[in-house]
């Protein structure tokens, strides 16, 4: 699925075939992307899914098993110091030392990343204001709050100011004003021309981002704008149920020919079918037949939800009855 | 290899050092119970054993041999027994470690000139304390009887002979025959050798556990500049150590010292970093702290206490576990230190084990960055 680029522009972030097994398990199984420069790239999946081990190799900090890659013109298999040097990576737990403070973490990482003498005070204030610790930065990062953590995390991360950064689910166990937050810091990096990898499995999450890839079972099964996979990827049509107990007539709809799958969705349903037109008298009928009151029925435009559990269902039946894999 | 990588994370280290009191308590505080505790109770020396006495004679010459037993400083007089059953009892009890029986002919025997037997009961159970009391006993009680044979030939108006032999033995290095003397620098060696490899056991693991690895591994920071970083904190700790090692010896224990103090905190530190870099390596290669401190203490404990010639002199081992103990690094060390404080002795005659002791410290280092991965597994 490569799309258009600018010509001359290399991408900040290339994946080709890049795969990961353990033993017999494959973790992550051919998956090609590419990533722009000041681009925010959003990888969902669920918990297993290889979202993890991709970041991982793109790194460098994890052999790949197959395939090939480069980040910030480097190649991931032969060059991963150099990458190193490149990149700033924020894991799944924020790796701050707890015992220290938060101006002990920054002066580490800064002598870590050998900031030039001359930048130095001014990345660790950065750094600071940033996260907003300005109060705290003789406090040992143990006590901090999640979002204090995490937003401290990102600053010393990429206090060498590196053209791409890849984060880890950033925002998982932080309060939604964090997060927010912490999407704002995101939005202000890609506008400085940074490429951001980020990993999440928060839906609304992924609206923020330029373009998505959707990763299960270690494949990548979708790659887009969040636009154009609601609109080019979804084969089938969603049309919104509203009527009074919806959680029992979840079991009526299902059974209506045509519907193909049936979620509840807040205080209604959503069904996916292959016709909205010819779907939706129908399902209005059988639910009066049944005792429900139904309300309104019709077609609505598809939420990211829908999009993936659509492609993951439609994986499913393709894949046949694959194992559930753990991890 | 970058110097301000190095530094940031000796810095870092000793920040987590300085504010963790478990581990500033092994550093510190551990060493010093270690050698109090070893200091006391490790003696080889057999003291004040604990004697009954059934004196059946009830003579002059009886009360005087009991006298001469108690009077020197490696008998103790416990009381006195009437009947072997007693004696038995009082062994039993741990009350006596051995018992003096005088018949009671013992009197007209010994001025009759017919040889006059004593008994020396002893408790074998414990084997070492049973040679060396009864060894003293006979000694004591032939210096008894050869003041006997000396006072009847001086009363016949002879003059005595001179005897056949007169061994003649000085001890050297140790006049006194303290086990002290020679226990105390060994027990530095092997004391240092544990907590090094303990300190360091945890660090690399510890980043590993708590996710703090992951992310220094997708830094530029190089194996080398991590093992050598992590290092430096440690290294002063230890040999903080060696210097109070060093005072308690001399004050404490009063252990004298003849060499030179610059050549022993010189092998010190050469010992400290290999000690300290096997430490790592168990850290490195386990990557849990678990595990890594288990290796440490089976790994570097019972071959320092057993195979360094700390308790157990490496002469008298058999072949194989003579072969064996060369890859015991304590072993070097004990040799060196015991050089160097009891006798006084310098590199001229110490430079093989202080060669060896620096090919073990060069090769756990080297060891130790080569073994360091920034890679997941």
């Amino acid at each position: 699925m490569p799309e258009a680029r600018p010509p001359g522009a290399s991408p900040a972030v290339s994946a080709r075939e890049l795969s990961k097994r353990f033993g017999d398990f494959v973790a992550v199984d051919r998956v090609s992307f590419e990533v722009a420069p000041g681009e925010i790239f959003g990888f969902l999946g669920p918990n297993g899914a290889g979202k993890s081990t991709t970041i991982r190799m793109l790194c460098g900090i994890l052999s790949p098993s197959g395939g090939a890659g480069t980040v910030a013109g480097c190649d991931v298999g032969r060059e991963p110091e150099k990458i190193k040097a490149r990149i700033g990576y924020m894991s799944q737990k924020f790796s701050l030392y707890e015992d220290l403070t938060v101006e002990e973490n920054i002066d580490f990482y800064s002598g870590i990343y050998r900031i030039p003498r001359g930048r130095k005070r001014q990345r660790k204030e950065w750094a600071i204001r940033m996260a907003g610790l300005a109060e705290h930065r003789r406090t040992r990062t143990a006590v901090l709050s999640g979002g204090w953590k995490q937003r401290l995390a990102l600053g010393c991360a990429v206090l060498h100011e590196p053209p791409v950064v890849f984060l880890d689910e950033p925002t998982s166990g932080v309060d939604p004003l964090s997060r927010r937050r912490f999407w704002d810091l995101i939005y202000e990096m890609a506008g400085s021309g940074t490429a951001v990898f980020v990993t999440t499995h928060y839906l609304d999450e992924a609206e923020h981002c330029d373009r998505l890839g959707l990763i299960y079972r270690g494949e990548l099964i979708a790659l887009g704008g969040p636009a154009e996979l609601k609109t080019r990827l979804m084969r089938e049509q969603v049309v919104e149920v509203l009527c009074d107990r919806p959680a029992e007539a979840l079991e009526a709809v299902a059974a209506v020919p045509g519907v193909r799958e049936v979620a509840l969705y807040g205080a209604g349903l959503h069904a996916l079918v292959g016709d909205a037109e010819a779907a939706a008298p129908a399902l209005g009928a059988r639910l009066a037949a049944a005792g429900f009151r139904p309300g309104r029925i019709e077609r609505i435009a598809p939420s990211l939800e829908d999009v993936f559990v659509s492609l993951i269902e439609e994986r499913d039946r393709a894949g046949g009855a694959v194992p559930e894999v753990e991890r | 290899m970058s110097l301000r990588r190095l530094w940031a994370v000796a810095r870092k280290e000793f920040l987590h050092v300085r504010r963790d009191a478990r581990s500033l308590g092994m550093g510190i505080a551990m060493p010093v119970l270690l050698l109090c505790l070893f200091g006391w109770a490790l003696t080889l020396d057999v003291d004040r054993v604990p004697l009954v006495v059934w004196d059946q004679c009830g003579s002059q010459s009886s009360r005087d041999l009991a006298a001469e037993l108690a009077g020197s400083r490696y008998f103790a007089l416990r009381g006195r027994a009437g009947s072997y059953a007693e004696i038995e009892r009082a062994i039993d009890r741990r009350e006596a470690l051995g018992a003096l029986v005088i018949p009671p002919d013992f009197d007209r025997r010994l001025w009759t000139g017919r040889g006059a037997p004593v008994q020396l009961i002893v408790d074998g159970s414990d084997a070492n304390t049973a040679t060396i009391a009864s060894g003293y006993a006979q000694a004591a009680v032939r210096g008894y009887s050869q003041g006997v044979v000396l006072r009847e030939i001086r009363r016949a108006g002879l003059r005595p002979p001179a005897p056949p032999l007169d061994p003649r033995a000085r001890v050297w290095f140790n006049e006194d025959l303290t086990g002290r003397n020679y226990i105390i620098p060994g027990l530095i060696a092997v004391i240092m050798m544990v907590i090094a490899a303990l300190l360091t056991a945890l660090t690399v693991a510890r980043e590993w556990e708590r996710g703090t690895m992951e992310q220094l591994v997708s830094t530029p920071l190089k194996g080398p500049e991590l093992v050598l970083g992590k290092l430096l904190p440690y290294f002063a700790i230890g040999m903080f150590d060696v210097l109070l090692a060093v005072l308690m010896g001399a004050f404490l224990f009063g252990v004298p010292m003849r060499g030179s103090l610059a050549l022993l905190f010189a092998m010190a530190a050469v010992f400290l970093a290999g000690a300290l870099s096997l430490g790592m390596l168990f850290s490195i290669v386990t990557r849990s702290q678990l595990l890594a401190s288990q290796m440490a203490m089976v790994l570097t404990f019972l071959p320092a206490f057993l195979l360094s010639g700390l308790m157990y002199a490496i002469p008298n081992m058999p072949a194989g576990i003579r072969a064996v103990t060369y890859l015991v690094p304590a072993r070097y060390f004990v040799h060196l230190l015991r050089g160097i404080y009891l006798k006084g002795v310098g590199l001229e005659v110490l430079a093989p084990e202080a060669a060896l002791l620096a090919a073990f410290s060069a090769a756990m280092i080297a060891l130790a960055m080569r073994k360091f991965r920034k890679k997941l597994t």
